[in-house]
Order: C-alpha cells, then structure tokens, then sequence
C-alpha cells in the first residue's frame, strides 16, 4: 500500500466530516429522525409520513452546490465513468441500499454514532464490497 | 420550525459533503483503491462525522420527542439479517464501480454533469424495482 500524501486532504476532510455530522445530529435532535440519504429518498417514492421535512433536507443538499456557487468556486468533481457502467452503478446502489437499509450516512454515520450492531455490520459489507470492486476493476481487469 | 430545520440541516448537510471531498467521485475511487495510490481522506470524514454526531446521537436515543416536538424515529432494529448484508454487498459495489453514494449523488445532481443524471435516473429506476417487488412480497 503506498499512501497519496499528495492528494491526502486530511483537514478539509475533517472539516467536511464535522459539518456531515452536525446537519445529521440537527436533523436527530431538532427532527427526531435519521438523515439517511437511500432511506429519504426510498420514502419519497412511496407514500409515508413526513414526506414535506424529507422533501426539504434533500432540497437543501440539492441547492448547497448553488448557494456555495454564490461564495466561491465549486471543488474539484471527476467523473470518468461512461454511461453503461454509470447505469450498472445506479442500480446496485438503488436496489442495494434499499434492500440493505441504508447507505454511507444512514449507516455510516448515524447508525455508528448510535451503536447500532445492523449499521456496523452493514458499513463493514458496502466498504469490503467497495474496496474488492476497485480492486477487480483496477487491477485486474485494468478498467 | 421543523421544515425550516429539515431543509437547514440539508444546506450543512451539502455543503460538508462538498467540502469533505465526498463529492468528487475520482477522490471516492482514489479512496476505495487500497492497490494503488490510496487517499485515507475520507476515512477522516467518517471518523470525524462521528466524532461530532456521538454524543448528539447517545442523547436523542434516550428521548421520546425531539427539542423541535416531533415523534423519535431512530430505528432500533438490532438483529442481522441476509438482506442487510446482501443489499449492503449491492451497494458497495455499485459504490465501487462509479464512486457515487445517494448523498453526494443529490449534492451533485445540479451541477452540470450529464454522467450525475444517468447515474441518479438508475439509482431512482433500481429504488422503484425495489418498491416493487416488496409490494409482491406482501
């Protein structure tokens, strides 16, 4: 393993992290509920509950781009993934995340931060999948 | 009250996301890529979104209502089970193939990339697959 200090961003990683963990701890303490983004968006699909509070925190990550766009310039964002892998991607992650419960926030953060067995064993499957799929892409296929 | 925090929340929300670097799929592979130049930035991310969610989490578990009135809505599910680590197995490689998890998916998806749209129409297209075939189940 040989680590990319060049690309290695540790503070405004931290900072970033900090932020991600405050809007979900707002969302827990002022809403009562997990800002888990798969979760929001699966319930938007149907019909449930609380359907106008889910509908505004993902409007609100929807515009953060835009209103960060009056203030500075956007970060850097690569995508060189074509169209049909970017298709295949999709789904996995729809129907994953769905049959899984959960995804990187619901599980990762917030269901980390409570101690929940289900988050943890679920954030040690997607991040084993996620590193073995890199690696048969990369470097065994060469993709 | 509630709506104005539900959608304050989602502001900070995007906003750590981009700064985080979450956003930026190349620097999301570059992180899954233990193989080759690997970045640990966004393990920084996660441990740092804990770190700060920890205590704010312990506390409303306790609670019945929220401070803002509303019903606790925190799962309490504790038990494993195969969907979980089999749709979370799904996730993780679609999450592996493009670099883009259902967060920084939204945070993305105004910003003019064309490949954002193709991945979120897919990502909504597999959501109501999903939807779907519990409405057989049941």
């Amino acid at each position: 393993m040989t680590i990319d200090w060049y690309n290695f961003t540790p503070w405004s990683a931290l900072a970033g992290g900090a932020l991600i963990g405050l809007a979900a701890s707002l969302f827990a303490v002022m809403n009562g509920r997990v800002a888990g983004i798969s979760g929001l968006l699966g319930s938007l699909l149907g019909a449930g509950e609380g359907r106008g509070e889910k509908a505004l925190f993902l409007l609100g990550i929807l515009l953060a781009p835009l209103l960060w766009q009056l203030f500075s310039v956007l970060p850097a964002i690569e995508i060189q993934t074509g169209w049909l892998a970017l298709i295949v991607a999709g789904l996995l992650v729809g129907i994953g995340t769905r049959y899984g419960s959960g995804c990187t926030s619901g599980h990762g953060v917030c269901g980390l931060s409570r101690l929940s067995p289900r988050s943890l064993a679920a954030t040690l499957s997607f991040m084993a999948a996620g590193f073995a799929t890199v690696f048969v892409l990369r470097h065994l296929l060469g993709a | 009250m509630r709506k104005l925090m539900a959608f304050l929340a989602g502001v900070i929300f995007g906003i750590g996301l981009l700064t985080a670097g979450m956003a930026n799929p190349a620097k999301v592979l570059a992180f899954l890529d233990l193989a080759g130049a690997w970045d640990p930035s966004l393990a920084l991310v996660m441990a740092a979104a804990i770190g700060v969610a920890f205590l704010p989490f312990s506390w409303a578990r306790m609670q019945r209502t929220s401070l803002l009135g509303a019903p606790m809505q925190l799962p309490g599910k504790r038990e494993l089970d195969r969907r979980l680590i089999g749709g979370s197995l799904l996730f993780g490689m679609g999450w592996g193939v493009a670099g883009i998890c259902p967060g920084p998916a939204v945070a993305l998806l105004l910003t003019g990339q064309w490949q954002v749209l193709v991945f979120v129409a897919a990502m909504l297209a597999g959501m109501i697959v999903f939807a779907a075939l519990e409405r057989q189940r049941s």
